[in-house]
């Protein structure tokens, strides 16, 4: 310890100190600053093609070409496709979630093996996913379509809402299981009635987050979820979705197209940090039921 | 009885469930692969991955000029990304006052919350500009600005979240008393946070560079929209790069025309899925031994 970066006189290592510390600074500045540049720049470019009757219109003579109408189309399509996913993918979670912290010890085999399975999927790219759902579509036999796109992006939401559900349940007081066991109540109604209402807050919050990730992500829908001009009335319909209104609109000559993509951009980011600030009060308000 | 039988029904089913995550990890692996055997019994791996021609109509489905792009943007994306993430977690575990600290958390969250085409809209309307208009004529090189720097650029900023998270929660494992021991021997606290800190969390901050770099891989939207998509290996920064994600991405719509084109992205898939595997579970066992010894 004495040889290296402690040498030289106290001076030199005040400057030393300084300087690294405008360095870190500078660093987070430059973190944050990339946040609000990112979101600036969008709101400030895409705010002017958003009006009312861009959000309560499907495009007029095709997405691509036509100069009129708006994005509902995409608006509709993402909402449906982002809720039912993120209800499959509730229904998967929530019960492993519960099975992994109530019938199972922490070392168990069982518990190891699917927690390390999570973490795996966690890091899948959203385009293998894609690649993936593509192949299950092709296997049931569907087109294109909402019912593909919605298993498509359950599967991406499956491990991020797991793990996030799983990290809030695992913060449950030993005691506060004991007090509901002592009192004569089975496993499953411990989870149900005591686990599962002291975790409420973290589980919407993971919902929340869950729900983010489905609607942003286009990569997994590029090829499920297919696209289209009218909103979709049946689970076989292809959907159009947010991200990919973007990503096709974006590229065309036509300044009232590209404006579509603009508005579509700015929807998707109002709706993603509505849910992050949404996740925030939930955390901070709704701790009512909560022991600590 | 009832409620014992209801118990043990939900018991049962649960544990059922319990299969499914390890299950659905197998099944993406071998429905990828046997997707892409079709091209594999047709052409040698090794020509496969190292080939540099890709002309899916004369059925040469050479991956390297991918494989090179991926390459490229993803090291440029962790040079940029690693050394800004780090310092701002140090930042904020060791120097930052308490306010800077809540305040920064959530805005990170929303950083690393924001949908991939967010960023690669915001790249084309700042970055490729920045890096054609300014960046290249300052090297004396020309560009569209659609190149390996600007995906480097977006990626290296959607990376930072997972950097400096990881890296955050691994310098919280470190005990405040060997801080005090370095500071109560008169080292100020840069020095402190460079030997001390620094030393002790190098395993997790390997971890969160891992992290970050299979984040960068598998990233397609960003990538997509402003890497230029060209398929020959990239020779420097300022060329354009086509890597693997975007490739599967942009190539979808057509494949189903071509015969063995579908096998080759998937086989694109499955190396992409295998490059990111390999480093996730890498991480996670460094991160395994930091939580260990931090016990």
């Amino acid at each position: 310890m004495t040889a290296r970066g402690l040498n030289g006189t106290l001076g030199k290592r005040k400057r030393t100190e300084v300087f690294f510390k405008v360095l870190m600074i500078g660093s987070t500045a430059l973190v944050i600053g990339s946040l609000l540049v990112i979101v600036g720049a969008i709101l400030w470019k895409s705010f002017p093609a958003l009006n009312l009757s861009m959000i309560t219109r499907t495009p007029k003579g095709g997405f691509y070409l036509g100069k009129e109408g708006g994005i509902l189309n995409a608006i509709a399509g993402s909402l449906y496709l982002g809720t039912g996913a993120t209800a499959l993918a509730l229904v998967l979670s929530l019960p492993l979630a519960l099975y992994l912290n109530l019938y199972q010890s922490r070392d168990s085999k069982t518990a190891v093996w699917t927690r390390f399975s999570l973490d795996v999927l966690w890091g899948v790219p959203s385009i293998v996913y894609g690649a993936f759902g593509f192949l299950i579509m092709m296997f049931l036999g569907l087109r294109t379509s909402l019912l593909a796109g919605i298993l498509t992006v359950a599967l991406l939401e499956f491990p991020i809402m797991s793990r996030a559900i799983d990290e809030v349940m695992r913060l449950v007081p030993k005691e506060l299981r004991d007090a509901s066991d002592s009192l004569g109540a089975t496993r499953f109604e411990t989870a149900a009635k005591v686990v599962v209402r002291q975790c409420l807050p973290g589980i919407l919050t993971a919902v929340l987050m869950a729900f983010g990730r489905g609607i942003g992500d286009a990569a997994s829908v590029l090829f499920t979820a297919g696209f289209t001009d009218r909103v979709p009335t049946s689970l076989l319909d292809p959907a159009a979705t947010l991200p990919l209104a973007i990503f096709f609109q974006l590229g065309s000559p036509l300044p009232e197209v590209r404006a579509r993509a603009y508005a579509s951009a700015a929807v998707l980011t109002l709706i993603i940090l509505l849910i992050s600030a949404a996740g925030r009060l939930i955390t901070r308000r709704y701790s009512k039921h909560v022991v600590k | 009885m009832k409620r014992l039988l209801k118990d043990a029904w939900a018991r049962r089913s649960m544990s059922v469930l319990s299969f499914f995550p390890g299950f659905l990890v197998l099944l993406i692996v071998l429905g990828l692969f046997l997707k892409s055997r079709a091209i594999l019994g047709v052409q040698p791996l090794s020509r496969l991955l190292l080939g540099t021609a890709w002309h899916p109509l004369r059925g040469e489905f050479g991956l390297l000029p991918f494989i090179a792009g991926t390459a490229w943007v993803t090291v440029t994306a962790l040079v940029l990304a690693v050394p800004v993430s780090i310092l701002t977690a140090i930042y904020l575990s060791e120097f930052a006052p308490r306010f800077i600290r809540e305040a920064a958390r959530p805005l990170i969250d929303v950083l690393a919350g924001l949908p991939s085409v967010v960023f690669g809209v915001w790249g084309i309307l700042l970055v490729v500009p920045f890096v054609g208009d300014v960046l290249a004529p300052l090297f004396g090189r020309s560009s569209s600005g659609y190149s390996v720097l600007a995906g480097g650029i977006v990626l290296a900023i959607m990376i930072f979240p997972t950097i400096i998270h990881i890296s955050l929660e691994v310098f919280a494992s470190i005990p405040l008393s060997l801080r005090e021991a370095s500071l109560s021997l008169g080292a100020t606290r840069w020095e402190t946070a460079r030997h001390v800190v620094l030393r002790k969390g190098s395993q997790g901050i390997l971890a969160a560079s891992v992290l970050g770099f299979s984040r960068a891989f598998g990233e397609t939207m960003a990538v997509l929209m402003v890497a230029g998509n060209v398929p020959i290996a990239p020779k420097s920064l300022f060329d354009p790069g086509y890597p693997l994600p975007a490739l599967i991405a942009n190539n979808y719509g057509e494949m189903m025309s071509i015969p063995r084109y579908d096998s080759a992205l998937m086989l694109a898939a499955l190396v992409l899925l295998g490059v990111v595997l390999g480093f996730n579970v890498l991480a996670s066992r460094f991160l395994v031994r930091v939580e260990r010894r931090s016990r």
